[in-house]
């Protein structure tokens, strides 16, 4: 089955960003597919490759780019929410882009299901 | 329609709206703070355990471990991983969270 | 809101496709951004020519508030927007009934004309959609 994934908030704060890597972890195990992560509001701040957190914790912005890579997910930044926050180009992680949210919408429409982690 | 919801009955009320508009026989799935409502004696059980006589209840175990409540979960709850996550999703024609 | 839809190559691959999509707005304007770019997502959805819905229900109402005037807080009121839904061919609003009758509010003090459902109508209409997205 195809899944796409919205996340609405950003990385430490709220436990959303975790859960939906967690889920997106356990639908690939399963042998689902991720087409599209697509990240919106406060969520455009998991794409900062600034990102350093303690030693001890998760990595959550490197934590995406290497899903991504592994299993050829595309992560999407909208644009607007993005510029908004100071999120740009020159500081986003390896595996994500800036589109619009046209995207999201699209990813509504081509998966199976969409599932929203927010607040 | 599976109606996932992530915030403490205590705080908010997407619980009360969720349980209000999920239809007999729809899921509803507890993650995050929500999985507070599917612990026992407390302010909240007698509604969720209401809801239960028309809709199924599952809860993340992930979550009620990290918050030390995984002892307290009400009889008749359905606990699942992230694994069992992924299949309510997928068995459902849609999924709605109550941000 | 002006901003392209983004994709507009990928978007042929859609073409036909027609789902349910449902927009459910629950919390207040100004408070917190969720209204402001939930609109904005709405917005964006007419260019795909899908089924759209939007529902207001619990602090959602709100949103259609007659009368937001922002200039003192410094923020933009978006509120004259959803006026514009209609030019969108977004016009399927609905409104919770209970919801709205908490707040003390009713139609003729929202800015936009809205059908009121009840709780099961709402409740049917929620079953009834593919794609289901909450600010």
């Amino acid at each position: 089955m195809k899944f796409g994934l919205m996340v609405s908030e950003g990385p430490y704060t709220h436990q959303a960003s975790d859960t939906a890597f967690k889920f997106a972890a356990a639908a690939l195990e399963k042998g689902h597919q991720i087409d599209r992560i697509f990240f919106y509001h406060d969520g455009v701040n998991n794409a900062t490759r600034l990102t350093e957190p303690p030693q001890d914790d998760r990595h959550i912005v490197n934590r995406w780019s290497a899903l991504a890579e592994q299993h050829g997910i595309d992560l999407v930044v909208c644009v607007a929410a993005a510029l908004r926050r100071g999120i740009k180009d020159e500081i986003l992680p390896k595996g994500f882009r800036i589109s619009g949210l046209g995207q999201l919408v699209e990813t509504g429409i081509q998966s199976d299901r969409l599932v929203v982690f927010g607040d | 329609m599976l109606h996932i919801v992530n915030k403490s009955p205590f705080e908010r009320n997407a619980l009360e709206s969720c349980l209000r508009f999920g239809r007999d026989g729809s899921a509803v799935l507890l993650i995050e703070d929500g999985v507070y409502a599917a612990t026992r004696g407390n302010a909240v059980e007698l509604k969720i355990r209401e809801a239960m006589g028309r809709l199924k209840v599952y809860a993340l175990q992930p979550d009620l471990e990290a918050r030390g409540m995984q002892d307290a979960v009400i009889d008749g709850v359905n606990l699942v991983d992230y694994g069992g996550f992924v299949d309510l999703v997928a068995e459902h024609k849609a999924a709605q969270s109550w941000l | 809101m002006n901003e392209s839809a983004g994709g507009v190559d990928l978007q042929e691959e859609t073409s036909g496709t027609v789902k349910k999509f449902m927009f459910v707005n629950r919390k207040a304007p100004y408070g917190t951004v969720y209204a402001l770019e939930g609109l904005e997502v709405v917005l964006i959805s007419a260019a795909f020519d899908q089924d759209v819905s939007m529902v207001f229900i619990d602090d959602g109402v709100y949103e259609l508030v007659k009368g937001q005037n922002t200039k003192a807080i410094g923020m933009k009121n978006f509120s004259p927007t959803y006026r514009a839904l209609e030019g969108y061919d977004i016009e399927k609003l609905y409104v919770d009934e209970e919801s709205l009758a908490a707040r003390g509010l009713t139609t003729e003090k929202l800015l936009v004309p809205v059908e009121v459902l009840n709780t099961a109508q709402m409740a049917e209409l929620m079953d009834q959609q593919d794609v289901v997205i909450s600010f």
